[in-house]
């Protein structure tokens, strides 16, 4: 009996860090978007969302009751267990990714050792959601956007690994913990800034925002590989999105800005929760998304390819090189 | 094995769970949602006319270019990853060496520049 409640009580406890990670997801997404719509209202000099509840706030959550009452619409001529299992992939797969992500010291659910790998890894089958719901639509705007979106991903993908590498670089570990840690006495956006932008913008055309949202150009392309989607099959593509974006944010304020860490370790800063910390940190992130979105004027496609290819991919590997090279020289090496 | 188990299980645990959250969310359209379909409805979406020619047509090459040049340099930074770690044990011949290699990709990467293998106008 003993025996059985030794295995019991840790998976237990497993369960309600996930449940907590998750939630936390949940609620960033909920308030992601309407903050989002709050900025883009204030950019245009709108009042925004301001009518369901007060400020507006229910606004998500009257959405979201909209969304799962709706009926599910699948095209006569869709292969329906792919148009199906696509939205699912996408939103599954850019939840599981948070399970490594450490909100504070140890506030993790799986410190794992190849932490960084477990994210490129998982965060990168999210194409294949994508590519999937556009070519099981059988239509030919879903089928359009889906090769935009997956040639697009793919492109700034290599340009985002090269990034990561260089801060392993400067960290010697793959452990997202260690990396915060490693950023104790500077945060790495000082010393490798042009990386730092690289990766901002990567970010944005990795998980298709404005002005990197090619697939779903309106004028074009409708609504891009979503256009045959309704009700909650839509809303799993939002959700997944919406994930990555947040994933996006706090791997950039887990390589660059310190993670937990407060700015300066002194008195009134550390008092500060290191959650409080990374939640603001990745709600600023997520505010310059935002503001990219409301005042960034959208790419075409051969610019984005162009700058992707030609411009990030020869700027960061050269980076890497020199990264490692100064390391090497002057034996700094962690 | 021990310390596998510490660490995956809670990732299968975390997968799990939102998996089931994602189900959970398809469960009330398929419930409560009113379900009339008919032939406008379910045809795929063009425009307001009837489709016309089948969706599954042929593309541009480019794409699939893409496809395989993001094959390459993936694998490119696959080998970046345990060298970047381990740097600084495996002294000037493990950085000489990787430094070759970028070499060679950074020849073959000139080649397909001049090729007009990025080329999207």
């Amino acid at each position: 009996m003993a025996n059985l409640i030794d295995y019991i009580v840790p998976i237990a406890i497993l369960f309600f860090h996930s449940i907590l990670v998750l939630l936390a997801v949940l609620l960033m997404a909920y308030f992601g978007i309407y903050g989002e719509r709050k900025i883009w209202a204030a950019v245009q000099l709108r009042r925004g969302p301001n009518v369901v509840g007060p400020f507006g706030l229910l606004q998500s959550a009257a959405d979201l009751i909209k969304l799962l009452f709706k009926e599910i619409i699948i095209p006569q001529e869709a292969n329906k267990a792919i148009f199906i299992l696509a939205p699912i992939i996408t939103c599954f797969v850019a939840l599981s990714a948070w399970a490594v992500i450490p909100f504070s010291e140890g506030w993790v659910v799986s410190d794992l050792n190849v932490g960084i790998l477990y994210i490129i890894a998982i965060s990168s089958l999210g194409v294949y959601g994508i590519i999937m719901g556009g070519w099981a639509s059988n239509s030919k705007y879903p089928f359009m956007g889906a090769m935009r979106s997956a040639a697009q991903m793919v492109s700034y993908e290599i340009s985002i690994g090269l990034v990561i590498i260089t801060v392993l670089l400067c960290v010697g570990s793959l452990n997202l913990t260690n990396i915060v840690m490693a950023q104790r006495n500077i945060w790495f956006v000082f010393p490798l800034f042009p990386m730092f932008i690289i990766f901002f913008i990567s970010a944005l055309a990795e998980t298709n925002r404005p002005p990197f949202d090619l697939p779903e150009a309106e004028a074009e392309l409708v609504a891009g590989y979503q256009t045959e989607y309704s009700s909650s099959l839509f809303m799993l593509y939002f959700l997944g999105e919406l994930a990555a974006t947040f994933l996006m944010c706090a791997m950039i304020t887990i390589l660059f800005l310190g993670g937990w860490l407060p700015p300066f370790n002194i008195v009134p800063f550390t008092l500060i929760p290191g959650a409080v910390w990374f939640m603001l940190k990745v709600a600023t992130i997520f505010f310059l998304f935002g503001m990219v979105k409301a005042i960034v004027p959208r790419y075409r496609y051969d610019q984005l390819m162009r700058l992707g290819w030609k411009v990030f991919l020869p700027i960061s590997l050269f980076w890497v090189v020199l990264t490692a090279s100064f390391l090497f020289i002057f034996n700094l090496m962690p | 094995m021990q310390s596998i188990l510490y660490d995956y299980l809670p990732i299968l645990i975390f997968m799990c769970l939102s998996i089931v959250l994602t189900l959970v969310l398809i469960v009330p359209p398929l419930i409560f949602a009113p379900y009339k379909p008919d032939k406008e409805k379910l045809s795929p979406y063009e425009c307001g006319f009837d489709p016309f020619d089948d969706a599954r047509s042929k593309f541009d090459i480019r794409f699939y270019l893409v496809a395989i040049l993001f094959i390459i340099f993936d694998l490119e930074i696959a080998f970046l990853f345990p060298w970047a770690i381990m740097l600084g044990k495996i002294g000037t011949l493990g950085f000489a060496s990787m430094m070759i290699f970028l070499g060679v990709l950074t020849v073959g990467f000139i080649y397909e520049w001049k090729k007009g293998a990025l080329e999207w106008d």
